[in-house]
Order: C-alpha cells, then structure tokens, then sequence
C-alpha cells in the first residue's frame, strides 16, 4: 500500500491552560474523503489550523507526502498543495467573483513587474489561462453568471461555493473544508455533497472535512474520526463510527 | 435652547480657558535684580483673554443651535459633480486625456515664469502622493517616513551628480532603484508590524535617514547642504545663458533664439509632467496586474491570502519598495530643479503634507490625489499674506474635511476585472 498524503502523529495545541488539542492522530490517504466530527469546541478547527500553519502546534509531527510540514508558515504551506477554507465565509468581498479567483492563482500568473507593465506575451498568456480555470470552476460550482459580481453580494450559499471554487483554482491536492454545509439549506447541502464527492471521483484529491450535519457526513465520508474535548475518541468507517458506543455515548450523554 | 448643561459646560469651560490662557499669555517671567519675578502682561492681552472666555462659554451656552446650524450648512453644501461614466466610453476617454495631455504642454507658453514654476512644484507632490497612495491607499500600510526616500533620491543625484558629473538622465534611474533599494532593506524588518507600530517605525526611520545626511558632513555636506546641483539637459543641450566646461552646447544657441531664463523652467515643467503621466501609467498597470489584486486583497483578509499561498511580507514589501522607488525619482527630479538641497527639505513636515494629499484625495484614488496636490500647494500660495497661519489654515481644512466628506474629495474606485462571456 502506498503512503497516506498526509499522517500526523501526537498533535497538541494548548492555550495557556486550556488543552484544546491532546495527542491527536490523523491519516488521510489519496483520493479520500476523510471527515472530522464532534461536539462543539471539541477542538476540530485548531486541529485544522494547526495541519493548515496557521496555529504553531504545541507538539506533534506532521508529514505531508512523508516530507515534514509541521512549523512551516501557512502559506508555504498551502503552496505544497493543501488548501482550506475558513468557518466563517473569508471572501474577498468588495472584489468581483473572478477577481477572487485570480487572486488565488497568484502563484501561477506571470508575477515579475516588467512583464506586466509591458504586457509581454507571457504575461497575457498567463493571465488567459487564469481567467479560463477560473471560469472552468465557476462552471463546476456554478456561478458562472456570477463572474463580475462582487463577492459580497452573492447569496450565502454561493459565497460558500464560491469559496470551494477558490481554492479549487489553486489547484491542491488536499482541500481542508471547515462546515462547508452550515446554513445552507437542505438543497443546497444536497448540491455540496455532489460537488464534493465529485472533487474526489473527477479531480482525484482528498478531502478532509469538518462537518456538523450528520447525513452529509455518512454519505461521503471513506473515514471518520472523532474528537471529543481535545482527544481523539474513534476513528473508522461511517458503519464503524454510528455503532461506536463510545462515539453514541459522547453525543448523547450517559443515560 | 438653554439648558442647564450648557450653562455648566459653559463655565467649566471658560474657567479651563482661563487657567490654561492666563499661564500661557497673560504672564511673562522678567528679570528683577538677581531672580526672575513672575508678572502680569500688559492690558491687551488680558482683554483678549476675557473675550477668549466669554465667546468659549457662549459657544457651550448655544451649542446645541449652533451645530444644528453648521449641520444644516453642511446639508446645504453642493454635492461633489458627478463624473461622467467614462468606463463605458474608452474612446471618449482617450480623447480627453489627449486633449488634456496637450493642453498641460502647451499652456507654460502662455503663463508667467511664476506660475509655471508653481506647476513644477504641484506636480513634484503630485508625483509623491501617487507614490504614496501605493503604500497607504493601495496596500494599506500607514508609511510616516516617506520623505526619507524623497531625500535618499534627491542626494543620489547631488552626490553623483557633484563626485563624478553624472547627467540628470543616468541619475534619474539610479536614484529610484537607490530609493527603492533603502525601501527594500527598511521595510523588510518593519513590515512585520501593523497600524500603529508600522507609523512609528516608519516616522523613526525618516528621521534617521534625515539626521544621517545632517551628520555625514564629509559626503553630504551636513546642514550646509549641496549646492550647484547641475540642471537636466535636452539631449545634452544645456539651458544656461553660458556653456559650462565640458558641455555639449547651449540651448538657446542650438535653436538660434535669443537667451532667456522661461525656456529652463518651461522645459522643467514639460519634464515634469512627463514624469507624472508615466507615473500615472505604470500604477494603472499595476492595480490591473496580479500584485495590484494581491494589494487589495491583503487589505481585506490577510488570513485568506495566506490560507491560498500568498507571503503578505513579500506582497507589502513590493509595495513599499515601488512606492519609495517614485519618490525616488520625484526627489531626484527635486534636486535637479532645486539646484541646492539640505536636509531642511526633507523634515516631517513634509510627509505629513504628502499624506494629507493621499487622504484629501481620498486614500487610493488618483484623480483624487491630483486635486489635492493642487489644493495643498495652490491655495498656499494664494494666501501668501496669511503665511503664518498655514498651518492653523491645513488643520481648519482637514477637520472640515472630515466633517463635509472624511472618505476623501474623490474616494478610490478601482478598476475592475470584467471576464467577457466567449
Ligand atoms: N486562539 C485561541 N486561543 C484560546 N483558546 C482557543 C483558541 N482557539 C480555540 N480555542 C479554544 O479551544 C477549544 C476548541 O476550539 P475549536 O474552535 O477548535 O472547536 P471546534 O471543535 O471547532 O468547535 P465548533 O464546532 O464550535 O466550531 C475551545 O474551547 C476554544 O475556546
Ligand atoms: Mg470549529
């Protein structure tokens, strides 16, 4: 068997006195869909931020394509090719949808300063491909229409999408989403649940997911781990985790 | 009308006034035999006193009507005019700057020496605000130092100017990439900071590069200055009334006319407006290029662009660096015209100008910041009998700004990307 795309081991996050995150292990593999689920302030999102950079974890490895990553500043190391989104919507909100979208390509347009102030063919090039995977992902999400629009006018549901969409154009190889589904409703989080599940069949990258709602999770996920106050409770298949008396237990509270 | 609390703030504040007027104005110390004795000024100014006093609890006496008063003024006040819509336009648009492009250049033939003069110096400012508004306006960093790569630009090309006889032509290169490079190695500590500590440190780093070129008296000639900075040249042509040595040819002798001082400040002025349309083409392409979005985009959510690969430290420091690189060129464009610098010209007074420029204009804004580096050196002039209360003048414009329109004369629209269906 080939190695996980990504594998941590022993991961800790304490504020002060607080032990937000307590000897956490974590695998995902290529092309998965790999969910993280528990009650709230169970910790789930610095664990995001912690894989993500943008916590320093307290303790822990992590090793991204059996290279180190842990300690790496966030934006390299979304630059290795994990990308995230936030809990709450991060758009850049006064600039348009495409714009959004170019900025996220930043890294792959033609960046040195004499190129675009004489607009070589390069540049154009460049910038011609960006704003085709641009459009080629509004399409997938679905806001094609939508390209000169500013983000902060979409509606709730499409900012979220278009938020997928933009991480999508820098092309990762894992996409980190943090309740993607929370306030859609229950159409839109059936149209989630199809875009997700075809960033894994079609685009062929994993995904870890955070996530609140239950069915979605069950439906998609290839494994589930759970994280209770900090610590890690089961992990396993959807089947495997809904008969954990343990994982029952933690959600329900003891009879 | 009035009420009980504007009688008590009335006198509260009359009393303050009182206090605090009467220790600063109406005493004087004076020496009387082997000590110094505190005493009473004369009359007037105690007159004057009583008056401050009496119209400050007035003032808090009738406040309310009175701001209701101001408040309906402001009502009152003519709406900015609104622009044509000139996006949808491009042709129309390239016609008028034509038009105005030529009518910049022809109209120093018309107007006196004094008032060309006075457009040079509008369009050095000009050429600084834009440059500024790339740090402050666009990027988002409040930059205090400004001036300092002002004078690092205006003393490269004194220095190589005076040391080797380098021409204004090679200078002009060299002190942009001199300014940009102390930009590059001033900001790369700094940048790190935010707000407030970024002010600071920027405000302390140009003084240091001021008091540096005050202490270096050996290379800059401390507060003496340099002096004798040579003019630029047309193709080598020089404009003075007599060839220096060495000189390629004069001017007036090249083109058979009589010697006159006009044609220098009328050719430093084409120089100079010059300068600002290539300044205004190069930051147009850059808001339109990748860095321009990635500007914007770190003044909305430094969190995101991280979580997408972007270095904010790399994408500010570009901005930094640019932003210094043109007052780099304006300095050294200074210098040229100047004649003579010192360190004099290159005070906190003078960044506290060029910002109020970029925030008059209306922070990002480039037609903004023309009109105020018109008003801020214009109206200055104009009210040369008022020389004295220019200051008291600029803070009276600032608040009233701040009351009338705090998001600038002409706020920032940005030109956006349009993706055009195929
Ligand atoms: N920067 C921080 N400083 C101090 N405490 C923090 C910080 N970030 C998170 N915490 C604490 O860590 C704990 C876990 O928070 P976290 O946001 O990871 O929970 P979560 O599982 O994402 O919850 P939710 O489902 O509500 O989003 C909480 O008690 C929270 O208050
Ligand atoms: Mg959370």
């Amino acid at each position: 068997m080939s190695n996980p795309l990504l594998k941590a081991s022993g991961l800790s996050m304490r504020f002060g006195g607080l032990l937000a995150v307590d000897d956490v292990a974590l695998t995902i593999d290529e092309k998965q869909i790999v969910s993280v689920i528990g009650p709230n302030g169970a910790g789930k999102t610095t664990v995001f931020n912690c894989l993500t950079g943008f916590y320093k974890p307290t303790s822990g490895e992590i090793f991204y394509k059996d290279k180190p990553i842990h300690g790496l500043p966030g934006h390299k190391i979304s630059r290795l090719g994990i990308v995230r989104t936030f809990q709450h919507v991060r758009l850049f909100k006064e600039m348009t949808v495409i714009e959004n979208l170019l900025v996220a390509q930043h890294r792959h347009l033609k960046t040195g300063l004499l190129a675009g102030l004489f607009k070589t063919p390069g540049y154009r090039r460049a910038e011609a491909e960006g704003i085709e995977r641009a459009a080629h992902w509004l399409e997938r999400v679905n806001l094609l229409e939508f390209a000169n629009r500013e983000a902060g006018n979409l509606a709730y549901g499409q900012q979220r999408r278009l938020e997928i969409a933009r991480c999508m154009v820098a092309s990762p190889e894992l996409l980190m989403l943090d309740e993607p589904a929370a306030g859609l409703n229950p159409n839109e989080t059936d149209e989630l649940n199809e875009l997700i599940v075809s960033l894994r069949d079609i685009d062929g990258i994993s995904i870890l997911l955070i996530e609140h709602d239950m069915k979605l999770v069950m439906d998609i996920s290839d494994k589930i781990f759970v994280v209770n106050q900090g610590q890690p409770l089961a992990d396993g298949t959807p089947t495997e985790i809904v008969n954990n008396p343990e994982v029952i237990k933690a959600y329900l509270g003891e009879e | 009308m009035i009420n009980k609390q504007g009688f008590t703030n009335g006198i509260i504040a009359a009393v303050v006034l009182l206090i605090l007027s009467a220790l600063l104005m109406g005493v004087q110390l004076a020496n009387e035999g082997t000590g110094l004795v505190v005493k009473l000024k004369h009359a007037e100014s105690l007159t004057l006193i009583a008056v401050g006093a009496v119209i400050v609890f007035l003032f808090q006496l009738f406040r309310q009507p009175i701001m209701g008063t101001i408040g309906m003024a402001k009502g009152a006040l003519p709406a900015m005019p609104v622009l044509p819509d000139l996006k949808q336009n491009p042709k129309l648009k390239n016609l008028l700057m034509a038009f105005g492009l030529a009518a910049l250049l022809i109209w120093p033939f018309t107007a006196s020496r004094g008032a060309i003069d006075l457009a040079t110096l509008t369009l050095i400012y000009i050429m600084l605000g834009l440059g500024l508004n790339i740090v402050v306006g666009l990027a988002g960093l409040l930059d205090l130092g400004y001036v300092g790569f002002y004078a690092v630009g205006a003393y490269t090309y004194a220095l190589l100017s005076s040391y080797f006889g380098l021409s204004f032509w090679v200078c002009l290169p060299i002190a942009g990439l001199m300014a940009a490079f102390f930009g590059f190695i001033l900001g790369f500590p700094v940048l790190r900071l935010r707000g407030d500590y970024l002010a600071i440190v920027t405000l302390g780093f140009g003084e240091i590069i001021r008091i540096m070129l005050n202490n270096m008296t050996e290379l800059t000639g401390g507060p003496n200055g340099i002096s004798q900075i040579a003019k630029p040249t047309l193709f080598g042509l020089e404009f003075n009334r007599k060839l220096k040595e060495g000189g390629d040819g004069l001017f007036h002798e090249f083109f058979g006319l009589a010697y006159s001082g006009t044609y220098k400040v009328i050719f430093l002025y084409i120089l100079a407006v010059l300068l600002v349309v290539l300044t205004l083409f190069v930051i147009n392409r850059l808001l339109r290029m990748p860095i321009g979005r990635a500007w914007e985009a770190l003044r909305e959510d430094e969190i995101a662009c991280r979580s997408l690969g972007l270095n904010p430290t790399v994408i500010k420091l570009t901005a930094f660096t640019i932003g210094a690189a043109f007052a780099g060129f304006a300095g050294s464009f200074f210098a040229a015209r100047q004649g003579f610098i010192s360190p004099e010209s290159f005070i906190f007074i003078e960044s506290a100008i060029i910002l109020a420029i970029v925030v008059l204009g209306g922070m990002g804004s480039q037609l903004g910041i023309i009109l105020a580096a018109i008003v801020m050196t214009v109206l200055p002039e104009l009210a040369r009998e008022f020389q004295e209360y220019r200051m008291l003048m600029f803070g009276l414009l600032m608040v009233f700004m701040m009351i009338w329109r705090p998001q600038g004369l002409l706020p920032m629209k940005r030109p956006h990307m349009e993706m055009r269906s195929q």
